[in-house]
């Protein structure tokens, strides 16, 4: 079986990011970059269904600009066997990349397709779902738990107040949510290895996807700050003040 | 323009969310329909006819839309809402599962989690965990939208007398079936909706002594979250996550307990009217953002704050 895990390239989850001074977004310049970690999941839960023998096959594909390629490297290094780098310099929607996405999917035949459940930069929470839209296919959301068993996938999902399980017919689309599993590190060995490993790249054009877009960011501003309050001495202290102060309780 | 409201519901009873969803097609401005999707759902539909400032309520009652799967739901909704000017869901696990797919339906994008309405066109969201706020405008015919229930202060649940209309259409695509469900049992009231919450971090050190939290929380009828931290290590399940990768809490009183208050769990309680934290670490950058702080060991103060509340 093969598996396609979709990555995107984001703002390290570790950099406290700042707007920038003209409103127009934030500032990415010098900043650390990274695979976002709900795609890490992603390749990780591949990895595995191939350590398995359910998968033959890991292929990686990234839509983003020329330096995606690290984070294509990254999950060849983890043990996805080659990958497709569809190039944009632009920013775009997640339609858009559910398009260049259904492009592919049409190109490799996949049985399955795990991606993040979102990124954290545009937190969107979008693509996966479109994804499924555009290809007919079930989707299993926000997965902690996937098995696959003939020609169906169970996946049980985080949904609020629990755990919802739910069957589908393959091929299918999979979101990864965090407990899903804990990616392992690239190994040395690995990461030289990954520099051999196959890396195809293709743009919109070639898979002849328009990626215009019904969505337009006006503008981008720091959030209202909250001012630090005081610090009270005592556990009495401080119910004083919720009951008489800030009346809560 | 005519905005079309999805129902949050269990099938039983219709969630508080739905309330906070019309308050955002409220502001938009305009006639609101809502679509009470599932099976079995007359109790819902009746509940939904009475939220104040809804005009008509579409019920789709069938088999087929049990459980809101999405590969059924989406496509009733891309049908019915093609004539719409928006489409409202709200930003819970079900608004954020179905939407999308109804977005890409349509082939429009969608705007997700929106906290306040500029203009009919216009709408701002937080990206990059809270860290950034973007004024975001679509220029699609049929405007798809998930709302995050603490932007938006919730209607009236009564005082509506909408008309029923029952929907017919039947979308099966047999590509996914139900399973089971395990959902936490707990008669402590639901996180994202409780006027106060108590939430624990890796200073709690394992779950047992979660145990402290639910006493205090019993005590004030609160609802317990966690951090992240405390649900990776294992403390807690996922459905306690408060923070942008689990669930946004906005309420009256916030109490962090052993939390440090790392970016993403910030993103998710900030809009708390009061937040109170504990924490024996007093550069903690939890403190940086609470009305209220308490350098102190959790241990002995938890207990001493349950007696004296």
């Amino acid at each position: 079986m093969k598996v396609l895990v979709a990555v995107k390239r984001v703002v390290d989850y570790n950099v406290k990011v700042r707007v920038k001074a003209d409103n127009s977004g934030v500032d990415l310049a010098n900043v650390k970059m990274s695979m976002n970690p709900f795609c890490e999941i992603a390749v990780e839960e591949a990895v595995r269904l191939k350590e398995k023998g359910v998968a033959t096959e890991i292929v990686v594909v990234s839509i983003g600009p020329t330096t995606a390629q690290e984070q294509l490297r990254t999950a060849l290094a983890l043990g996805a066997d080659r990958a497709i780098l569809v190039e944009s310099a632009e920013d775009l929607t997640s339609l858009a990349v559910a398009k260049l996405l259904k492009a592919v999917v049409d190109k490799e035949q996949p049985q399955l397709v795990i991606l993040g459940k979102q990124a954290i930069d545009s937190d969107n929470n979008q693509t996966g779902q479109m994804l499924a839209a555009l290809t007919g296919f079930g989707q299993g959301t926000f997965a902690s738990k996937v098995e696959v068993a003939g020609d169906k996938v169970a996946v049980t999902r985080e949904v609020d107040g629990g755990a919802q399980t739910v069957s589908l017919k393959l091929p299918a689309i999979i979101t990864t949510d965090l407990r899903l599993n804990e990616p392992r590190y690239a190994s040395l060995p690995n990461i030289m290895k990954a520099k051999k490993k196959p890396l195809e790249v293709l743009t919109p054009d070639a898979l002849g996807v328009s990626t215009a877009s019904t969505n337009k960011t006006l503008k981008v501003e720091a959030p209202a700050a909250r001012s630090a309050g005081i610090k009270v001495k005592s556990v009495a202290e401080l119910v004083e003040k919720l009951k008489n102060e800030a009346k809560v309780i | 323009m005519t905005i079309l409201v999805i129902a949050e519901h269990d099938g039983k009873a219709l969630a508080p969310a739905t309330l906070n969803t019309v308050a955002a097609a409220a502001k938009i401005g305009g006639d609101i329909h809502v679509l009470v999707a599932g099976q079995g759902i007359g109790a819902v539909a009746e509940a939904t006819a009475q939220i104040a400032g809804v005009a008509k309520v579409l019920v789709a009652d069938n088999a087929a839309y049990a459980h809101q799967l999405p590969e059924n739901v989406a496509p009733l909704v891309a049908e019915l809402g093609a004539g719409y000017s928006h489409i409202l869901a709200a930003a819970t696990s079900n608004g954020k599962n179905i939407l999308p797919r109804v977005a890409a339906q349509l082939d429009v994008d969608q705007i997700s989690e929106i906290i306040s309405v500029v203009s009919a066109d216009t709408f701002t969201r937080p990206i990059y965990a809270g860290n950034a706020i973007a004024t975001v405008q679509s220029t699609a015919p049929v405007k798809v939208i998930t709302v995050r229930a603490t932007g938006f202060d919730p209607v009236a649940a009564q005082g509506g007398s909408a008309a029923v209309e029952a929907v017919a259409a039947v979308h099966d695509a047999g590509t996914s079936s139900f399973v089971g469900e395990e959902l936490a049992k707990s008669d402590r009231p639901e996180l994202t909706a409780a006027k106060v919450v108590v939430s624990g971090g890796r200073g709690m050190q394992n779950g047992d002594n979660f145990k402290l939290l639910y006493t205090l929380a019993d005590k004030l009828g609160a609802a317990v979250g966690a951090s992240r931290a405390a649900v990776d290590a294992g403390f807690v399940p996922n459905d306690m996550q408060v923070g942008q990768t689990g669930k946004i809490v906005a309420p009256q009183l916030y109490i962090a307990v052993g939390i440090s208050g790392a970016i993403q769990h910030l993103a998710g309680m900030k809009d708390s009217k009061v937040i109170v934290a504990i924490n024996k670490d007093e550069e903690a950058p939890i403190f940086q953002v609470a009305d209220y702080g308490l350098v102190a060991d959790l241990f002995e103060a938890v207990p001493e704050l349950e007696k004296l509340v």
